[in-house]
């Protein structure tokens, strides 16, 4: 551990950078240098973001709770929508992925069936799914969730594939030599030595799920993070516009982090990660 | 007694890109049920190529293999492998990868529980129960590997240079370990090394291996009686002798070497 001064000097060092850029802004926008329409100043960001974030109406007991009220705020919802829809997609997208990824890897014969399709399904970035996902689905959240399906289900796919087909022969032999059965063999050693690959693969897919979330409601949906500021651009709320595109950012750091301790705790065996 | 494992004239050719290698030529040998047997000779010879026939891993081009009066077609818990590269399950804490081969014979809980206790102290293991592999030292995880075979109280241990990569105390603290357990269960173990002193040290019979085609050179018998001692002067005397055999062989091994490059 390094000691606390060390580590002060070193996160201090680490805002320098963010605190000159916003310091310029502020003196571009207060000093309207720039259009303020067009590049607000970052106090207005925050102002604007504070109120996106607030209830819109005032607590009234009589019509709820105290906790609903609080978390009635516009964006709260935004961000819930969007974040519904990613998860639901991305559990969809790895619940089909996974088994096809397994059998794939361990199977020549099914590999082999398989493969020739998804090449050709691979290369369609999902976004270009989205016509023909209105046309199948409508509008709303059916047409958003199958585009973030298909955003998680490919990077998933691929990485369990390789993973299977890198799983160091000695683990299968020592597995054979002690008698493992094919669904042991499955479940107890190709799943697990895969796990890295699996997991390097589930990050790439959420976060291709959440590149597709706001483009899908931008153009799908009428609510969700990707539709406020496409809705807010109608208005020229160019501070809105940033507000919403900064809990993007907050949203992606949450997920990433997510992402970052299931690693951690499924892979604390894994000789690459120290456990701390 | 009936020997335990037959092997009759057993050959191995491994056939890759057009070209033919004679891995193994008409090996014959017979073990004993309790025998301590250790192949020897230079890196190439055949070595693990003979104990992976007998695990069943990679089966021979001619010849058969007989164990327990049936034939070897498959790897199988009767024949329990130690692989120099311990081959842990990185994901399986020490207790659970000596549980594992008792878990595939689906074994009651409480069995296997008590059972891994009792190998985990036999093998000094206790504290590092819950630890992963990745936190074990060399030694410490040919001792989990061990320990996992002898989980499955298969008669036979088949090990492949379980000690190549330790250093030389751990190494002797390992045989001895080998030794005791060994005594204790009686169990036939046939032992890949390139080391003539730990063959010396450990065998009843070492079998000298010659270098392509890999063919039986000369059994030479050990009767010392254990425990041995490297400095003494039979030990010794063994040594000069077996030195010679595998040096003759590890010089048709440096040609070979020398020559296969220019070859391509
Ligand atoms: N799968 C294979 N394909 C082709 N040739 C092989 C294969 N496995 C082994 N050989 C060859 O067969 C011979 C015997 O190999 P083997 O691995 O049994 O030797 P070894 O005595 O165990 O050597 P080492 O001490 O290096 O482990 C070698 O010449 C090797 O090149
Ligand atoms: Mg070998």
């Amino acid at each position: 551990m390094k000691n606390i001064p060390a580590r002060l000097y070193a996160s201090l060092q680490g805002l320098l950078l963010p605190f000159v850029l916003l310091a310029i802004w502020q003196y571009l926008s207060a000093h309207a240098i720039v259009n303020p329409q067009i590049l607000p100043a970052p106090t207005a960001v925050i102002a604007k973001w504070w109120e996106y974030l607030l209830p819109t109406e005032a607590f009234d007991p009589s019509r709820s709770g105290y906790l609903a009220w609080l978390f009635s705020g516009e964006m709260i919802h935004d961000a819930y929508a969007s974040m519904y829809r990613v998860v639901v997609g991305f559990l969809v997208g790895t619940a089909l992925a996974l088994p096809l990824g397994l059998l794939m890897g361990a199977n020549d014969r099914i590999y082999k069936l398989f493969n020739p399709l998804i090449q050709i399904l691979r290369p369609i970035p999902p976004i270009a799914f989205i016509p023909l996902s209105i046309l199948w689905f409508g509008l709303g959240n059916p047409p958003a969730i199958f585009l973030i399906v298909i955003g998680a289900f490919f990077p998933v796919l691929m990485n369990t594939i390789a993973g299977v087909r890198h799983v160091d022969g000695i683990y299968i032999r020592a597995a054979r030599s002690l008698g493992a059965s094919q669904t042991t063999m499955f479940l107890r050693v190709m799943l697990p030595a895969a796990t890295p690959y699996i997991l390097t693969g589930a990050r790439i897919g959420i976060g291709t799920a959440f590149i597709v979330v706001i483009v899908a409601e931008m153009i799908a949906v009428n609510n969700g993070l990707g539709y406020r500021i496409l809705e807010a651009r109608e208005f020229f709320w160019s501070d809105k516009i940033i507000a919403g595109m900064f809990t993007i950012g907050l949203l992606g750091l949450a997920i990433d982090s997510g992402m970052n301790r299931l690693n951690n705790y499924l892979l604390k065996w894994h000789r690459g990660i120290e456990s701390n | 007694m009936q020997p335990q494992i037959h092997i009759s004239k057993v050959g191995k050719v491994f056939s890759t890109s057009g070209r033919e290698v004679v891995a193994l030529d008409d090996i014959n040998l017979e073990v004993m049920p309790g025998e301590f047997i250790c192949l020897l000779g230079p890196s190439g010879c055949g070595k693990s190529t003979l104990l992976n026939a007998i695990a069943g891993f990679s089966l021979p081009t001619a010849g058969s293999v007989i164990v327990d009066g049936r034939p070897v077609q498959a790897p199988g818990p009767d024949r329990g492998m130690v692989f120099q590269e311990y081959a842990l399950f990185p994901w399986m804490t020490v207790e659970k990868n000596i549980a594992f081969g008792l878990e595939i014979k689906k074994q009651p809980k409480a069995r296997i529980k008590e059972k891994v206790s009792a190998l985990l102290e036999m093998l000094n293991l206790q504290d590092f129960r819950d630890r992963y592999p990745k936190d074990l030292s060399g030694g410490m995880r040919q001792r989990v590997a061990i320990a996992r075979v002898l989980a499955l109280d298969s008669p036979i241990l088949l090990m492949d240079e379980p000690f190549g990569a330790l250093d030389s105390l751990t190494r002797r603290n390992l045989q001895d370990e080998l030794l005791r357990i060994w005594t204790e269960f009686r169990k036939t173990i046939i032992f890949v090394t390139h080391s003539i002193e730990e063959s010396i040290y450990l065998a009843d019979r070492i079998v000298v291996m010659t270098y392509r085609p890999g063919t039986i050179k000369k059994i030479v018998s050990v009767s010392m009686p254990r425990q041995r001692d490297p400095s003494s002067v039979e030990f010794n005397n063994l040594k000069k002798e077996l030195a010679l055999l595998v040096m003759e062989e590890q010089t048709r091994h440096n040609q070979n070497e020398i020559k296969v490059p220019a070859a391509d």
